[in-house]
């Protein structure tokens, strides 16, 4: 959660009022509030913490922070299965009701 | 033991180390702020490729490690309550409060969920408005802004049923408290990137200058944290004690204003109990009396709440940077990632997970540093 994850800018759009994303991480795409990087545009890439692009980064830092991420397995930490993920650490069964990955 | 043929550039990584090898004369105690870092070091073995003199001090920069076990027990009982959906980060599961974690609330039938973004909660409210819908509302700098923004959204959209329980952090007094501990060792400082993305770095010159300690605004990747360390390492060799910048690229000296001025709006500093710390004055956010009705504290009357710690945890020394993890004697025995005494022992940010997962000591002294392969 800790960490901010470089990503493509794919869609952008207003949302309630909001400025909204589409951000492509390497084939994960999350959607993303672009209130404080009101500047960004689609081909852009920025850096995003917990669904908020927080600072533009150029293309090839984020690719190769995007490929060491994956190499290292965090984008999976990332957006995987939390409650899998959980579940195997403390060596119980998930919980029900969790077998969606949200 | 990792080695550099490992590391993106291995090129890069083997300069870096000879100028840091060529640099160092004497002994010297560099603390990396952020947990991030943390791991990355330890999984990457930079401390075991580093002059044998330079010592890495673990800082206590895990929001999960130290939000305080009150906050989770409050989060562990506001989570069991019918009618209630409780959202979180996923790696607030298995944090341990005083007896149970979230996982085992999740597991017992309370209604709580893994969200990606703070955002995904509000939505959840608004989808379910015959629900209190909580969201735990952990972190730095750097997770302070979404968290802010999702509180100033409920209130501008008019969802109610929605609150935080808020347990922001904050670098810069954490710093001072540091350096103003009388057991201090820490000679120079990696500050953490991406807080200073959302902050800026004008909180530091004042701090470097005052307890003349370098602090070099440091990435999380191997080679930006070789590039942080050299940094310091350089300053310290020539006697300066600077505010620098190792990570331009995602940092601009002015921070994220849009965020800042968010930040400025929602949240207030308070006081704030870091867990195995205690009381850091100042080091801490909480919602401003205009959100006072999102705060879940308000919302929900958690009373009575009595914490116990496990005696056997030492994570307060582990992020003070006073024991490394492997010196507490429960490290690997009684306390593993599977059954946690410590907060710091399940985190992706936590010093002795960090130390569990890619340094198995079993609980055995470090073994002596092996010699580094380049330099
Ligand atoms: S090893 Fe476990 S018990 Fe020891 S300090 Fe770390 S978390 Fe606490």
């Amino acid at each position: 959660m800790c960490l901010a994850v470089p990503g493509k800018v794919i869609e952008v759009e207003d949302r309630d009022d909001t400025r909204m994303a589409k951000v492509d991480f390497g084939g994960v795409v999350k959607d993303v509030c672009l209130a404080y990087l009101p500047d960004i545009a689609v081909g852009d890439y920025t850096i995003v913490h917990v669904g908020f692009a927080i600072s533009k980064l150029d293309e090839a830092s984020a690719l190769e922070t995007l490929a060491l991420f994956e190499s290292l397995g965090i984008m999976d930490e990332e957006f995987g299965d939390q409650w899998g993920r959980a579940a195997a650490e403390a060596g119980a069964e998930r919980p029900a009701g969790t077998e969606s990955v949200a | 033991m990792k080695y550099i043929d490992e590391f993106n550039d291995p090129d890069l990584a083997k300069r870096l180390l000879d100028d840091i090898h060529a640099t160092v004369t004497r002994p010297w105690a560099l603390m990396e702020v952020c947990g991030g870092q943390t791991h990355s070091i330890i999984r990457h073995g930079i401390d075991q490729l580093l002059p044998s003199q330079v010592e890495l001090i673990h800082g206590p920069g895990c929001p999960v490690c130290v939000t305080p076990l009150e906050t989770i027990d409050k989060a562990l009982e506001i989570a069991s309550r019918p009618g209630v959906v409780f959202c979180s980060f996923g790696d607030m599961l298995r944090v341990p409060g005083s007896g149970k974690d979230l996982f085992r609330v999740k597991s017992a039938g309370g209604d709580v969920r893994v969200v990606y973004s703070p955002l995904d909660a509000l939505k959840i409210a608004k989808e379910n408005p015959d629900k209190q819908v909580v969201f735990f509302g952990i972190g730095f700098e750097t997770t302070a802004p979404p968290n802010a923004m999702t509180v100033h959204q409920a209130k501008r959209l008019g969802i109610t049923n929605f609150s935080m329980l808020v347990s922001h952090v904050r670098v810069p007094p954490a710093i001072e408290a540091i350096m103003t501990s009388p057991t201090c060792r820490v000679q120079g400082f990696l500050a953490a990137g991406h807080v200073c993305s959302v902050m800026g770095t004008q909180e530091y010159p004042a701090l470097a200058e005052r307890f003349e300690v370098p602090i070099v605004v440091t990435g999380f990747e191997p080679l930006d944290i070789l590039e942080g360390i050299r940094r310091t390492l350089k300053q310290l060799e020539e006697g300066r004690h600077e505010l620098e910048n190792a990570y331009a690229r995602a940092v601009p000296a002015e921070g994220n204003p849009a965020a800042r001025a968010m930040l400025a709006d929602v949240f207030e500093v308070t006081d704030r109990a870091w867990r195995g710390i205690g009381v850091i004055p100042g080091s801490g956010w909480r919602l401003s009396e205009a959100y006072r009705e999102f705060d879940a504290e308000h919302r929900f009357s958690v009373g009575d709440i009595t914490t116990q710690e496990s005696s056997a945890c030492r994570a307060g020394e582990v992020l003070q940077g006073l024991i490394k993890p492997h010196q507490c004697e429960a490290f690997g025995k009684e306390c593993t990632p599977r059954n946690p005494l410590g907060a710091t022992m399940v985190s992706s940010e936590g010093a002795c997970a960090a130390y569990y997962l890619y340094r198995r000591l079993g609980g055995t002294p470090a073994p002596a540093r092996e010699a580094a392969p380049v330099g």
